[in-house]
């Protein structure tokens, strides 16, 4: 029963994994930016999304205006500063480390250093029960809420012509642009559509597992680690690595708490020595 | 102009020799913090500026070093000397298992694979409260009598330093420095001309982790106290813009880099609380107006404005 417990701890916390590292590895995947200021826009939306909730009573309310929020501070970050150091991958990776050191410590000027959580939706508090075991409404909301964003990015990916020309993107920007495609726009769409999935995965997390300085890194290095292990641009493989992550993070706590981290990134690095795109990566 | 150069050359090194005596404590202090974090950078320097390689988790095999004598010095009463070598034994083993994983990736995945394996450390010493105290940190590293006094710690950080600095500066301007500037380059043509790229990287990588970790080992001996901090991103991340400060591949660009934010930060430091948010601004500006470099940037300037006045 305790690790019938568990497997729903890991699920839903994979689906929390999945709503961020989706949107990472679009933009890493299309634009070939490596968003490290994704976990301090993470940690922002969510912020956002608990003042309007706490505002407005209403968490659809947050969860909205924190997405809308990001995707126009994705806007700003992509037209306001890596439209300068276009294609020179290194410095902008650096420059969007800078972007999450200022983005953090403004969040930490604003909302302070407590720990603070979002109020959580009526319905869904307290506890469902299937036969003997009890549960938290809201973390089933959140795995729900993973799986509908995986079906609605499958269908955008793989049934619309916006996802087809993503799709070409990230296997060869030249030829889409080559073609006539407006390379610039599907670019900043993407990215827009990436913040918005960070700003949106700060509240879904933000009420199960708290916000606080510092939340901003850890939910980066699972995302990277997602990316890392599912291959870059690769849904599915945001998907699977969200899933591996999620069942590491959960079981690498109870039965080794002094090494969880050892547990969970121990394997990434020993599949990346090996297959250094990750497991659905192409070159 | 040359002559000039030379004065102001010669005028520095007889302040960085005169530090104990013209500054007092608490600058000197950070004087010799300013010159452990450019060895750091310098380490850095090393993977980044000559093989082409750029770490994001250096900050873990600094934190190696110190972690281990900590451990060894204040948690069990071990010799400070032996702790010492056993602190760049573990960093080199660390950064030879760091190497060995990350080598076979370049770019932002070499980046990414290091930052990965920086935050393993990173958990471990957070997590690992028996031995690592966890959040607290490890207390009470006690310098060895020898050096116990500041000002001839002052000169040991010197003369340890000055001399990693000659043997990091020998083995950039060695064949196998050679072999790294050719791998950054161009790995696949220096495959062909039968080298073994893999390897060379492990081993610069190695090295970069025996200096990095000698850094983090003045660090511990400087500040008696080591917290997970000194092991985090963070660490890593001001390591990397110190060098991109001073300028990759310059190896002394490593403390120019640091002397401008420990200065900074402790100038900042008086008067706001926001020291993180400066050094991302900073890390911005550089990365958008000066990824060359404060000095590369200076120079550029000023060889512009002589070209002006040529051609006016």
């Amino acid at each position: 029963m305790g690790t019938w417990l568990q497997v729903l701890n890991s699920l839903s916390f994979a689906a929390l994994l999945f709503v961020v590292a989706s949107g990472f590895t679009l933009i890493f995947g299309l634009l070939r930016v490596v968003n490290l200021a994704h976990g301090a826009l993470y940690l922002v939306g969510g912020y956002i999304g608990m003042t309007v909730t706490v505002a407005t009573h209403s968490f659809a309310a947050g969860a909205l205006v924190a997405a809308v929020a990001i995707a126009v501070a994705g806007l700003l970050l992509d037209r306001g500063l890596l439209n300068f150091v276009k294609d020179q991958e290194l410095k902008q990776v650096l420059l969007t480390l800078g972007v999450a050191l200022v983005l953090n410590d403004l969040a930490l000027v604003i909302w302070g250093g407590d720990s603070r959580t979002i109020p959580i939706p009526e319905f869904l508090q307290g506890a469902a029960h299937f036969g003997t075991i009890y549960y938290p409404k809201y973390r089933l909301g959140v795995l729900a809420a993973g799986i509908l964003i995986f079906l609605l990015l499958w269908l955008l990916y793989n049934r619309t012509r916006l996802g087809a020309t993503i799709r070409a993107g990230v296997d060869d920007a030249e030829m889409v642009q080559a073609i006539g495609i407006d390379i610039r726009k599907l670019f900043l769409l993407t990215f827009m559509l990436g913040s918005a999935l960070a700003g949106l995965g700060g509240v879904l997390g933000g009420a199960f597992l708290t916000l606080y300085p510092g939340a901003d890194s850890e939910i980066l290095v699972y995302g990277l680690a997602v990316v890392i292990i599912g291959g870059r641009g690769s849904l599915e493989g945001a998907a699977i690595g969200s899933l591996i992550l999620g069942f590491l993070a959960t079981f690498g706590q109870i039965w080794f708490p002094e090494l969880a981290y050892f547990v969970i990134f121990g394997p990434m690095a020993l599949l990346l020595a090996f297959r250094p795109l990750g497991l659905f990566g192409r070159a | 102009m040359r002559l000039l150069l030379r004065a102001l050359l010669i005028a520095f090194f007889a302040f960085v020799i005169a530090v104990p005596f013209v500054l007092s404590v608490y600058p000197a202090t950070l004087a010799t913090e300013a010159l452990i974090l450019g060895l750091f950078a310098m380490s850095i320097d090393i993977l980044a500026g000559v093989a082409g390689r750029v770490p994001l988790g250096h900050g873990a095999i600094f934190g190696v070093g110190a972690y281990v004598v900590a451990y060894h010095v204040a948690v069990s009463g071990g010799n400070a000397w032996i702790g010492m070598l056993l602190g760049i034994a573990t960093a080199a083993t660390v950064a030879a298992l760091f190497g060995a994983l990350a080598v076979r990736t370049t770019g932002v995945y070499f980046l990414l694979l290091t930052l990965a394996e920086g935050m393993i450390v990173w958990g471990i010493c957070y997590r690992w409260t028996s031995v690592t105290g966890a959040e607290n940190g490890i207390r009470g590293v006690a310098r060895p009598a020898l050096i116990s006094d500041p000002h001839i710690f002052y000169y040991f950080v010197l003369l340890t330093v000055m001399m990693a600095a000659f043997l990091i500066w020998r083995l950039v301007h060695s064949p196998f420095g050679q072999a790294l500037r050719g791998i950054s380059e161009s790995s696949s043509r220096m495959r062909t001309l039968g080298y073994n790229v893999p390897l060379t990287l492990t081993i610069a990588f190695t090295l970069s982790g025996v200096f990095a970790g000698l850094a983090g080992i003045l660090f511990v001996l400087l500040n008696n106290f080591v917290s997970p901090s000194n092991v985090s991103l963070d660490q890593s991340t001001q390591g990397l813009l110190m060098v991109i400060l001073g300028g990759a591949g310059t190896l002394w660009g490593g403390f120019v880099g640091s002397a401008v934010i420990i200065v900074l930060s402790n100038l900042v430091s008086a008067y706001t609380e926001r020291w993180s948010m400066i050094l991302g601004l900073m890390f911005i500006v550089t990365m958008l107006f000066a990824s060359e470099g404060l000095i590369g940037k200076a120079k550029a300037l000023v060889g512009a404005r002589s070209a002006g006045r040529k051609t006016a």
